[in-house]
């Protein structure tokens, strides 16, 4: 049912985001505000062609340049770990996907423009870069693979030599399925074919990548600053599959970071660099990314080429689905690179929709281009892309109204065991279609084309539903997926004897407004003030083991950590309680801040029995030990399945195939909703990227490897005058089933559900222009549409 | 950046005498020199700033014609021009934003020449004068192509001489990442006639379009270009569109800018 009353405080409630007061005068603590005493500085000299051969790089001239402390080379690294990759996928044929050696420099060979070849470490940045300019480097240039359908044909140039293609994998889902799909698609009544492009994307986050290693030569402690989502993650990866540092003497930090969107999940070259210069020139190296470097070197998104096909009977409902995919895995696997396109993706092809059967097959395939990894939706937009373009595709070719057609197919009961792996464990798709047809005005749109034509305009209305797999993950079904990592998160409640809460989470906050919707969750349990909890993140010395941020999963897993860390701290506190108050235990009720027995009017104060905690004079200390400190692993037993509506509303100018989004409607059922100011932000966030990937952001290579793209020059990113207000919509509410707070998370569903409405919408207004082009691809710029539309 | 001195001149006489040193480079606003420079695409030995010198800033009406010191910000024609040359100030007016718009300067813009410039455009139209410390430029004199100009090494431009048409429109289609005009075109209807300057489309940089202008001189209505087409050959191909797009945004922006004049 909807939910549309706000309680003041506490769960429900929009509290203003308070890490804002920071964020917005200026005084937040970034990485690249933090400067160590006698600090270096690093510059990276990178490859400038896509692939060749290196056969020298000759520091000597550049040894002697002022400042210069120490230049690192390939060579330096050629007896320490590469990039580790944390997950491994099987082919379908049992075989494992080949995975190839990513060396922290260059060694031997150079495989994508950006590429770092050496660094140099100086007193200075502009030393370093001086410096950086008088090395020799000789490239014996080899023909580069871009295409990855030209990578994987027969005498292609192959991007490692060492191994036997540049094939990756070649993944089938549910292999055991595959006969029965082909089967239904020969029996099936109508067939609807669509080739498309998910265009690749830099994800750009406002503040670029930054890395401070520190090296305490007393007591052989590393730290390291970074710009990380997980820095528990790059802590294990970077100490026990790079550099052979014991977690114990290792710190990571990552403080304020402005942005990720999942490009700083990774565990990036820089910080295994500095954490390691930093000990071999014995002061602190800091590197700061460039914007024109983090071009070429953050990871980058996206970047499938899909054939997709839908079976449908008689009576139009969806019989059977099959797709092939090529998915760009870049020069090297990132860290989460390979299972983007498979798991992330392949388990969402049934979208919400009760299509039997399905297979999806995937290849991965190395190119010679920055490499690709998860970003904002990871494998869930390509999987929504393709599926809701088709569908609207073949309710064209059938002559049947779009909604009326998933309206049609939509999954109903639940929980729902889809022919793709996962169970849905709750959702309900046809109130957030009526939502959406509600806010959205569908009614309404004719006249409003009307309007648009009276203007030489033509109007087109276009919509689709997303389902998306969040709150990743339980680490035993992960497991069996190749995860090498557990993707429970961790929480521990310290609570201070004067009743204030420090919570220390695994979580990371990027943005997500997490210090502000974490305290409403704990003070609401308590009943106190949200004022009197602090949220603690983003360093591994103060955290307990946690796996940081992304796929949506901070609340429903973070967050249920810390509800199972509060809950044993008032049970505990419980405890004490019954002792001051002389009761039982099992009476003590604890409400608005404070115990009582009940039924009777004997109460304690919630600041009472945290200082009889920490000064326990009066204490069951034979019962229980003094303090008030609890912590909690929480591994969820299912993903979270948000699901939802969108609609898309474009004005395009067929003169000059320039479209403005005029109305964008978003109607989310995210379960449960702690803060709805920051649900909405967040989905606001999510369409501002994913209209951009549908409009206007395009990462382009040339033929040879070169990067087209490499500024805001060529880069379109969305600025406010691209985009309408939004309606945005959460009100639908099918509480998450297996977890505590019933919540299924939001950060990604914008971006996952806006592309396939944008682009459904152009082509719906291209045909009111008489114009049946069938599919664009993204971004649907103004040149696209007016050749599509003049073609 | 690499190394360099820099001086700030109080006259042009002083600024020519700065540029005349070894690998000096005159500076107008930055806002295509700063990125090259912080780029390490450029390395001049001394940048020479013309920000101090109050004899190139201004706007005011000189002898009928509107006069435009070199070193006037878009910011300042945005406001100072409105009354006088409506259209020209239009033009200022959507250069970048706004901090692009306050410290970039018309003499700067047109010194560089980029094909892809607002202002070239409107100097071209409007048939104005480029004046430099060493002579006078007739604006179809001018430009030489994709960042080249008739200006000589060392040679500054203190100022534009603007003359005012009946009415003038300038009709802009952003290329959507950068924001420059992917195509614009700037008609400007004098009583002698029509002249319809083109930027962002050509290899050539900025161009009078003399097809449009003989139509739109036989007569000024949007109908009499029809038929009218540029070839797309010589047009600029990339990402954001082929020179056949950009040849009939060509005809588009032209055909708006006549519109919107009336």
């Amino acid at each position: 049912m909807p939910k549309d009353i706000e309680p003041e405080r506490g769960i429900g409630a929009s509290s203003k985001r308070r890490e804002d007061v920071r964020f917005l005068t200026g005084t937040g603590r970034y990485t690249d505000d933090i400067n160590l005493r006698r600090q270096t500085h690093v510059f990276f000299l990178r490859s400038d062609v896509a692939h060749g051969r290196l056969t020298g790089v000759d520091t000597s001239a550049a040894e002697d340049m002022p400042g210069v402390l120490k230049i690192f080379t390939g060579a330096d690294f050629a007896e320490i770990g590469g990039m580790p990759c944390g997950w491994q996928i099987t082919d379908k044929h049992g075989q494992p996907m080949q995975e190839p050696k990513h060396p922290v420099l260059a060694h031997e060979k150079v495989r994508h423009v950006g590429e770092p070849i050496a660094a140099v470490v100086a007193e200075t940045l502009a030393q370093a870069r001086d410096a950086a300019e008088a090395i020799v480097v000789d490239i014996d240039e080899l023909p580069a693979v871009v295409n990855m359908k030209d990578a994987v044909k027969e005498g292609a140039p192959k991007v490692h030599d060492d191994l036997t293609s540049n094939l990756c994998y070649d993944w089938g889902f549910v292999e055991e399925n595959k006969a029965a799909v082909n089967k239904a698609f020969e029996e099936a009544a109508h067939v609807t074919t669509l080739e498309l492009v998910n265009n690749r994307l830099v994800a750009n986050p406002m503040e670029p990548r930054v890395a401070i290693g520190d090296y305490n030569r007393a007591d052989g402690e590393h730290t390291l600053y970074t710009t990380s989502q997980n820095p528990h993650v790059i802590r294990l990866l970077m100490g026990a599959f790079v550099l052979g540092i014991p977690e114990h003497k290792l710190r990571v930090v990552a403080p304020d970071v402005g942005g990720g969107f999942g490009t700083k999940i990774f565990h990036y070259q820089e910080e295994a660099f500095c954490t390691f210069a930093a000990k071999a020139v014995g002061r602190p190296v800091k590197w700061t990314s460039s914007r024109s470097e983090a071009f070429m070197s953050d990871a980058h998104g996206r970047d499938h080429v899909t054939k997709i096909e839908l079976a449908l009977d008689a009576d139009n409902n969806f019989t059977a689905l099959r797709t092939d995919t090529y998915a760009n895995m870049g020069a090297y696997l990132s860290t989460f690179a390979p299972s983007v396109p498979t798991w992330l993706h392949g388990t969402l092809m049934a979208g919400n929709y009760k299509t039997p059967l399905i297979y999806v097959n995937v290849k991965a395939v190395f190119t010679n281009t920055v490499p690709v990894d998860a970003y904002r939706g990871a494998g869930r937009p390509e999987a929504t892309y393709q599926l809701e373009r088709l569908i609207d595709k073949a309710a064209h070719e059938l002559k049947v109204d779009p909604i009326k057609l998933r309206r049609q197919n939509f999954v109903t009961e639940f929980p729902y065991a889809t022919p793709v792996a996962v169970e849905y464990d709750t959702g309900d798709y046809n109130a957030t279609m009526d939502k959406l047809e509600e806010i959205a005005d569908h009614a309404g749109f004719e006249a409003r084309r009307k309007e648009s034509e009276a203007k030489g305009k033509l109007r087109g209305f276009g919509v689709n539903c997303y389902i998306e797999a969040c709150g990743i993950a339980p680490s035993n079904l992960v497991g069996q997926l190749g995860a090498r990592a557990g993707l429970y998160e961790s929480a521990t409640v310290r609570v201070n004897a004067t009743g204030g809460l420090v919570v220390m989470t695994g979580s990371h906050s990027h943005g997500q407004g997490h210090e502000t919707s974490f305290a409403q969750v704990v003070a609401d349990m308590i009943g106190i003030d949200e004022n009197m909890v602090e949220i603690v993140h983003g360093d591994t010395s103060k955290v307990p083991m946690g796996m940081g941020t992304y796929g949506s999963r901070s609340l429903a897993v973070g967050g249920s950590a810390m509800v199972r860390a509060t809950e044993k701290v008032i049970a505990k506190a419980k405890k004490i309680a019954s002792h001051l108050l002389e009761a039982s235990e099992g009476d003590i009720e604890l409400k608005d801040g404070a115990f009582s027995v009940a039924g009777t009017d004997k109460s304690v104060a919630w600041g009472d029995v945290t200082l009889a905690a920490y000064v326990p004079h009066n204490y069951p200390l034979e019962e229980i030990e003094p303090g008030l400190e609890e912590t909690a692993f929480y591994d969820p037993s299912n993903f979270t399945y948000p699901a939802g509506a969108y609609a898309c509303e474009v004005e395009l100018d067929p003169e000059t195939g320039h479209v403005s989004i005029e109305r964008f409607t978003a109607a989310d059922d995210f379960g449960n909703v702690v803060n709805p100011m920051i649900v909405t932000g967040q989905v606001h966030g999510g369409l501002a990227q994913g209209i951009g990937q549908a409009l206007l952001e395009n990462c382009a290579y040339d033929e040879d490897g070169q990067l087209l793209s490499a500024s805001y020059m060529d880069y379109a990113m969305p600025r406010a005058s691209d985009l309408p207000f939004y309606d945005v919509d959460h009100s639908c509410q099918t509480p998450c089933t297996h977890n505590p707070l019933g919540v299924k998370g939001c950060g990604e569903a914008g971006a996952i559900g806006s592309p396939p409405a944008v682009v459904n919408a152009v082509l719906d207004a291209m045909r009111s222009g008489g114009k049946d082009v069938g599919h664009i691809d993204m971004p649907v710029s103004p040149a696209r549409v007016w050749e599509a539309m003049n073609g | 950046m690499y190394d360099f001195e820099i001086e700030r001149p109080g006259s042009v006489a002083d600024a020519v005498k700065a540029l005349g040193q070894e690998e000096a480079q005159a500076l107008s606003g930055g806002q295509t020199l700063i990125p090259t420079l912080k780029a390490r695409l450029a390395m001049p030995s001394v940048l020479v700033s013309l920000a101090g010198i109050d004899e190139m800033k201004g706007v005011e009406m000189r002898d009928g014609a509107l006069w435009i010191g070199g070193g006037t910000t878009h910011a300042t024609v945005m406001r100072e021009a409105a009354d006088a040359y409506p259209g020209l100030a239009s033009l200022a007016a959507r250069i970048g934003d706004p901090a692009v718009r306050n410290r970039g300067t018309i003499g700067g813009s047109l010194a560089n020449n980029d094909p892809s410039a607002c202002y070239p455009a409107a100097v071209l139209a409007s048939g104005a004068t480029v004046q430099t410390d060493r002579r006078e430029i007739a604006a179809d004199d001018y430009f030489d192509g994709m960042f080249a100009t008739a200006l000589e090494e060392g040679e500054i431009v203190t100022g534009v001489r603007f003359p005012i048409p009946q009415a003038a429109h300038y009709e802009k289609f952003i290329q959507p990442a950068s924001r420059f005009p992917l195509v614009a075109a700037f008609v400007a209807r004098f009583e002698g006639g029509v002249r319809v300057a083109i930027t962002g489309a050509s290899n050539d940089g900025v161009f009078r379009w003399s097809e449009a202008e003989a139509a739109l001189n036989d007569r000024f209505a949007a109908g009499a270009l029809d038929g009218l087409t540029l070839d797309g050959g010589d047009m600029i191909s990339d990402l954001h569109g082929s020179g056949a797009y950009r040849a009939h945004l060509c005809g588009v922006m032209t055909r708006r800018a006549v519109q919107a004049i009336g």
